[in-house]
């Protein structure tokens, strides 16, 4: 390597693991065969969408992260990025049909990448000399800004039935012309292992370290040479650059783009999603990504009221466990590390099978109500939990109640046995 | 004589109405080790932060190495070879030991803002972070995160970070506030090894560390120095002892 050595010569090296790579492969190979063999698990075209959605958000929330928890700044309007790199690739595509341009589909959400970045570049360029209430009420305004021009610029964003296309009028790559479901997934799979790599690479340069030094304390890292504002500005254009990839999957696997794409509300989701999976791993919003896919769309087709769930589920998350799923599944990590995570499974099943059973109760209760209010008229019947059941009769009521009180309380009564299995699996040493 | 490596001239600081540092003149020469000593709201801290442009002066010169200053950002004054450490611990808690000095290496050996350099394969900046770690007797705590530290033991990564950028003019604020006397003792020892050849301007209260330490005290009262000279004489002028010295030094001894 070319490094100037400036260590003091007295002392021999202590040769770390520096040379070697440092990166930790295995979850990387794991996560490659699952993304290879899951279209076999799950072979249904509805499953291929569902999983096609959460690889996008997952790329998506990932790229957020790069803000929100490794550079401390928190983005309302981060859908712009995802959507305008959309748009732009779904322009490309209809150039590619328009004018037979020999382009291999699989290129294109690079140029979805570059426009999201270019974009960036110009609001970052003022946005981003704070992190605080300033960075993110001009993430705001400007999400509402081209919100707000979607309808104004017709030509670009196609008003308000957005723009499509149509993907298959690409070069054939090496014979493949994605007119199948599977082959978006696996160019898909692929945008996300390669992008999902490199955003964990790039948090461990010397810019993204400094992200994170920037975000505990800005002050003292200008104090060691960098400017906080250009070390905010690298990650936001970085960030930029990988939700433009994520709206060029859209784009290819949707074929379909509107204002949705980049409003508030689906700013606020990625929020949602980031926050939920967790920003203080690399993992957290994948994690998240995951779940809030999966609810989205299979509680999604159960009942109409998912959202209020999901929302539950969000709040809940904020309260009691901060770092999200992922810190939650840290937290057990010293347990397992001190061999005694064995003893906490017992006390988990005591208390969290019946508060899953009270929740359920009252989500029962919930989805009666919404029966009860909102059925049409005449229409009395209704199934929840496979069953079948008069929703103005009194005996249904009585049951979800008694069931949501009884889990309840018994999660309650054995709460503090688990508090007391948790100190002791964490507890170093001692009698078991 | 050659240029000093810090030099101040009419330097004048208000807040509103009232002025806090009411023009100062003050010359540091190369590998000077020099106190700047003064009763509670003299103006020190807001001394440290006019040179390091923490806070714009309302009118004078800072020159570091003949090189005028003005208008340049904290982090343009640290390229050119100035570190400073705060009063109020200021380090990055979240992360560990060994990334706080790593952090503190990036800019000093060329990384710049790369996102094509992999930190943790470069022998140069482990090394030097650890070469720093070892100095600040903080190995064994490499890992932890550096909030979790004794505030002795963050006093001293304070310092380490200060120096791990090379810079040739040390600013220590207040390195040993609130501490026992034997952490003062440590901490001492320490600025004397990590500050070796280079030049060092400290605020301090601890007259036993100030004239262990220092080969030239400047007092600062009310925003004006007073008096600048070597520990000795300084000592024994009645102006100093009026206004500042004389009930600290009795207390003491």
């Amino acid at each position: 390597m070319t490094d100037q050595i400036t260590t003091d010569p007295s002392r021999p090296a202590e040769r770390m693991r520096a040379g070697s790579l440092s990166l930790t492969v295995g979850p990387w190979i794991i996560a490659a065969l699952a993304l290879l063999v899951m279209p076999f698990i799950f072979t249904s075209n509805s499953a291929l969408t569902i999983m096609n959605q959460m690889w996008i958000t997952v790329i998506f929330a990932l790229a957020y992260n790069m803000l929100l928890g490794q550079g401390g700044m928190l983005s309302f309007g981060h859908a712009v990025y995802m959507g305008l790199g959309g748009f732009f690739c779904m322009h490309l595509m209809n150039y590619i049909e328009d004018y037979g341009l020999a382009f291999p589909l699989p290129l294109l959400p690079l140029f979805g990448g570059l426009f999201g970045m270019g974009f960036a570049m110009l609001i970052g360029s003022f946005s981003t000399s704070g992190a605080g209430t300033r960075f993110a009420m001009i993430s705001l305004g400007v999400g509402e800004l081209i919100a707000a021009c979607s309808v104004i610029i017709v030509a670009f964003f196609g008003g308000e039935e957005g723009i499509s296309g149509d993907r298959t009028y690409g070069l054939p790559f090496f014979g493949v012309e994605f007119l199948k479901q599977i082959e978006v997934y696996y160019l898909i799979s692929f945008w996300l292992m390669l992008s999902a790599l490199l955003m964990y690479l790039f948090s461990r340069t010397p810019v993204g370290r400094m992200a994170n030094a920037v975000r505990d304390n800005p002050e003292r890292a200008q104090f060691l040479g960098y400017s906080a504002r250009w070390v905010r500005f690298y990650s936001f254009c970085a960030s930029g650059f990988f939700c433009g990839i994520a709206g060029g999957l859209f784009a290819i696997s949707y074929e379909i783009l509107t204002e949705e794409n980049l409003n508030a509300a689906s700013s606020g989701v990625i929020l949602l999603v980031t926050f939920l999976g967790g920003v203080g791993f690399f993992f957290g919003p994948i994690i998240g990504a995951i779940a809030f896919t999966l609810l989205q769309t299979v509680l999604g087709l159960q009942t109409e009221l998912w959202a209020i769930y999901v929302g539950a589920l969000f709040l809940a998350t904020v309260m009691f466990f901060p770092g999200g799923l992922a810190g939650l599944m840290m937290m057990h990590v010293p347990a397992y590390k001190l061999g005694k995570a064995g003893g906490l499974v017992v006390p988990y099943i005591k208390t969290l099978v019946p508060a899953a059973i009270g929740i359920l109760g009252i989500c029962a209760l919930i989805e009666m109500i919404f029966h009860y209010r909102h059925g049409a008229t005449g229409d009395t019947e209704m199934t929840l939990f496979w069953t079948t059941f008069d929703s103005h009769s009194i005996l249904p009521w009585i049951i979800a109640a008694a069931v949501a009180l009884f889990g309840i309380g018994i999660a309650r009564a054995t709460a503090p046995a688990m508090k007391e299995a948790w100190d002791e699996a964490n507890t170093p040493g001692g009698a078991s | 004589m050659s240029t000093p490596a810090l030099e101040l001239k009419g330097l004048k600081k208000s807040f509103g109405k009232a002025e806090i540092i009411r023009g100062i003149d003050l010359s540091i020469g190369k590998a000077e080790r020099h106190a700047i000593i003064g009763p509670n709201g003299a103006g020190k801290s807001t001394l440290f932060n006019l040179i390091t442009a923490r806070f714009p002066p309302t009118s004078g010169t800072v020159k570091l190495h003949g090189e005028d200053l003005a208008g340049l950002e904290p982090y343009q004054i640290n390229r050119k070879g100035l570190s400073r450490s705060f009063q109020i611990t200021n380090i990055f808690p979240a992360m560990t030991v060994f990334e706080n000095v790593r952090c503190a290496l990036l800019w000093a050996q060329g990384y710049r803002y790369s996102f094509w350099h992999l930190v943790a394969r470069s022998h140069s900046l482990t090394e030097g972070a650890e070469a720093i770690l070892d100095q600040i007797n903080l190995l064994e705590r490499r890992n932890l995160p550096a909030g979790t530290l004794s505030y002795a033991e963050q006093r001293a990564l304070e310092i380490g970070i200060t120096i791990a950028g090379g810079a040739d003019v040390i600013m220590l604020d207040e390195p040993t506030a609130g501490m026992s006397h034997s952490e003062t003792d440590y901490i001492t020892d320490l600025v004397l090894k990590v500050t070796e050849g280079k030049t060092l301007i400290m605020v301090e209260h601890d007259m036993g560390v100030v004239f262990g330490l220092a080969d030239r005290i400047s007092v600062l009262v009310y925003g004006e120095i007073i008096a600048t000279n070597t520990p000795e004489l300084v000592r024994a002028d009645p102006k100093v002892q009026e206004a500042y010295l004389g009930a600290a030094l009795e207390a003491e001894h």
